[in-house]
């Protein structure tokens, strides 16, 4: 079992053209998760956290259906087998 | 889908034309009569773009831009092959330092440096910060004097952010620059960036209790002739001022504009005395005055202003012209360009004596940038 990152299309193509990434190892938190991330995919990490570890303000992480923002931030726990879903917030003009 | 742009074919002597939109950028070409134009883009489409920047020095042709986007953050990519390709995609070469505890926002500036100095280039950023880079832009460090200045905690942003907006060195001199931003007003080094001084002396702060503080201002951009760097012309958020003395002191030159509102400036090419604005009627109603669409020239250093108006809407055209969406070309007689929020980008082949309508519908412009190819 892995924990699976899910991409919005935009950042697809710094990932290999894939709609979804498989983390290496056990990540047992978001905050892990994205530190896994960022080990395989650099260029996919930096277009969803920013120079200070963040969270992008206008991207929304979800594990399952709920937003990570309202279930501990990256100190949220993850099963073996969960799934990030990568979402770009409803913005803009 | 937008069509894939192919890049432009840049031939000695052309005038590539740079233009920055909120959702792309788009690249016109054409010859020295500039009766002809080539459009290609958009680039980056869906993304904004702010900055654009065309590097001539040292035999380069290479074309910047820093597209961002409002979810997954600014990155700068380098064109070799006049837009056919770009590099860049995977990186995000300009970062605050951790221990800073900010985060990019926002490329505002792409500037290259000194003709001499051929691998040094700036960015001004947002929020506000110079960044420089000096082998030819593969990497880039926040410059500490401007990063850790003591007045950072308090420049706070203006509607478009807190930004640096402007930057010019110095020609003859490698110590010396002068950048500007909103807010905070104008700074100057005079020791290569160790130390800034702010220049804002005559500087009015409508907005503030204290009207003429040390710092603080709204500037919205600042312009110069390279034969003559010490003098500068200022378009503030309320104010129009020269400077003779690299901002030491600056005097109100507003005598004959309809409003002293607005945001971009633009020096001739070939006469330090000559300058170009658009004026915009107030903060509260940031359009064209009197619906009409008219862009002033000096050509006595500020004395007087005229309006150009032939071959632009003098009715009804209630338009908006952002901080870097004006320009000149290097031709003699000088083209001069700019953009509006509406998409419309306007072209001079005659020094503004007459416009025509470059490009219509575009998405608001933000950016336009005008070079003579191999007139480095």
């Amino acid at each position: 079992m892995s924990v699976v990152v899910v991409l919005p299309a935009p950042l697809r193509e710094l990932a290999g053209g894939e709609a979804s990434v498989t983390l290496a190892g056990r990540p047992e938190t978001v905050g892990e998760a994205l530190a896994a991330l960022r080990t395989e995919h650099a260029a996919v990490y930096d277009r969803i956290v920013t120079e200070q570890g963040e969270v992008r303000q206008h991207v929304n992480l979800f594990v399952g259906t709920n937003s990570v923002r309202r279930t501990g931030g990256l100190d949220t726990p993850l099963e073996p087998d969960a799934e990030i879903l990568v979402l770009p917030s409803v913005s803009g003009g | 889908m937008p069509e894939t742009p192919r890049g432009l074919q840049l031939r000695e002597g052309d005038v590539l034309l740079m233009v920055g939109t909120t959702k792309g950028a788009f690249l016109f070409r054409s010859d020295a009569d500039r009766k002809r134009w080539e459009m290609d883009g958009p680039h980056f489409p869906g993304e904004e773009v702010y900055a654009l920047a065309f590097d001539q020095r040292g035999g380069r042709r290479d074309l910047w831009a820093a597209p961002g986007s409002a979810f997954f953050g600014t990155t700068l990519r380098k064109s070799v092959d006049g837009g056919a390709t770009w590099s860049g995609k995977d990186e995000r070469p300009v970062r605050f330092p951790e221990t800073s505890g900010l985060s990019l926002k926002r490329i505002w500036q792409i500037r290259p440096g000194r003709d001499g100095e051929p691998d040094r280039l700036f960015l001004g950023v947002e929020p506000t910060c110079l960044f420089e880079s000096t082998d030819g832009g593969e990497s880039w460090t926040a410059v500490a004097g401007h990063l850790d200045h003591e007045h950072r905690a308090h420049w706070t942003p203006g509607n478009g952010g807190l930004c640096l907006h402007t930057i010019l060195p110095d020609p003859s001199s490698s110590e010396r620059m002068l950048i500007a931003q909103s807010t905070g007003g104008v700074y100057r080094t005079d020791d290569g960036g160790a130390t800034w001084r702010a220049r804002n002396a005559g500087v009015r702060a409508e907005f503030l209790p204290d009207k003429y503080p040390e710092f603080g201002q709204c500037v919205h951009k600042v312009a110069h002739h390279p034969a003559r760097p010490e003098r500068l012309f200022l378009q503030n958020h309320w104010g129009l001022y020269r400077s003779d003395d690299w901002g030491d002191s600056w005097k109100d030159v507003a005598d004959g504009v309809p409003s002293d509102f607005g945001f971009c400036m633009a020096v001739h090419p070939h006469d330090p005395d000559a300058a170009y604005i658009v004026p915009l009627e107030s903060d509260g109603f940031r359009c064209t005055p009197g619906a009409q669409l008219r862009v002033y020239r000096t050509r006595d250093a500020g004395t007087s202003w005229e309006p150009m108006t032939r071959g632009l809407p003098q009715e009804n055209a209630y338009e908006t012209v952002l901080r870097d969406a004006l320009d000149v070309d290097s031709l003699d007689a000088a083209g001069v360009y700019f953009g509006t929020r509406s998409g419309r980008v306007y072209a001079s082949r005659d020094e503004g004596e007459s416009w025509e309508a470059l490009q219509e519908e575009l998405p608001p412009v933000v950016c336009v940038k005008a070079s003579v190819v191999g007139a480095a």
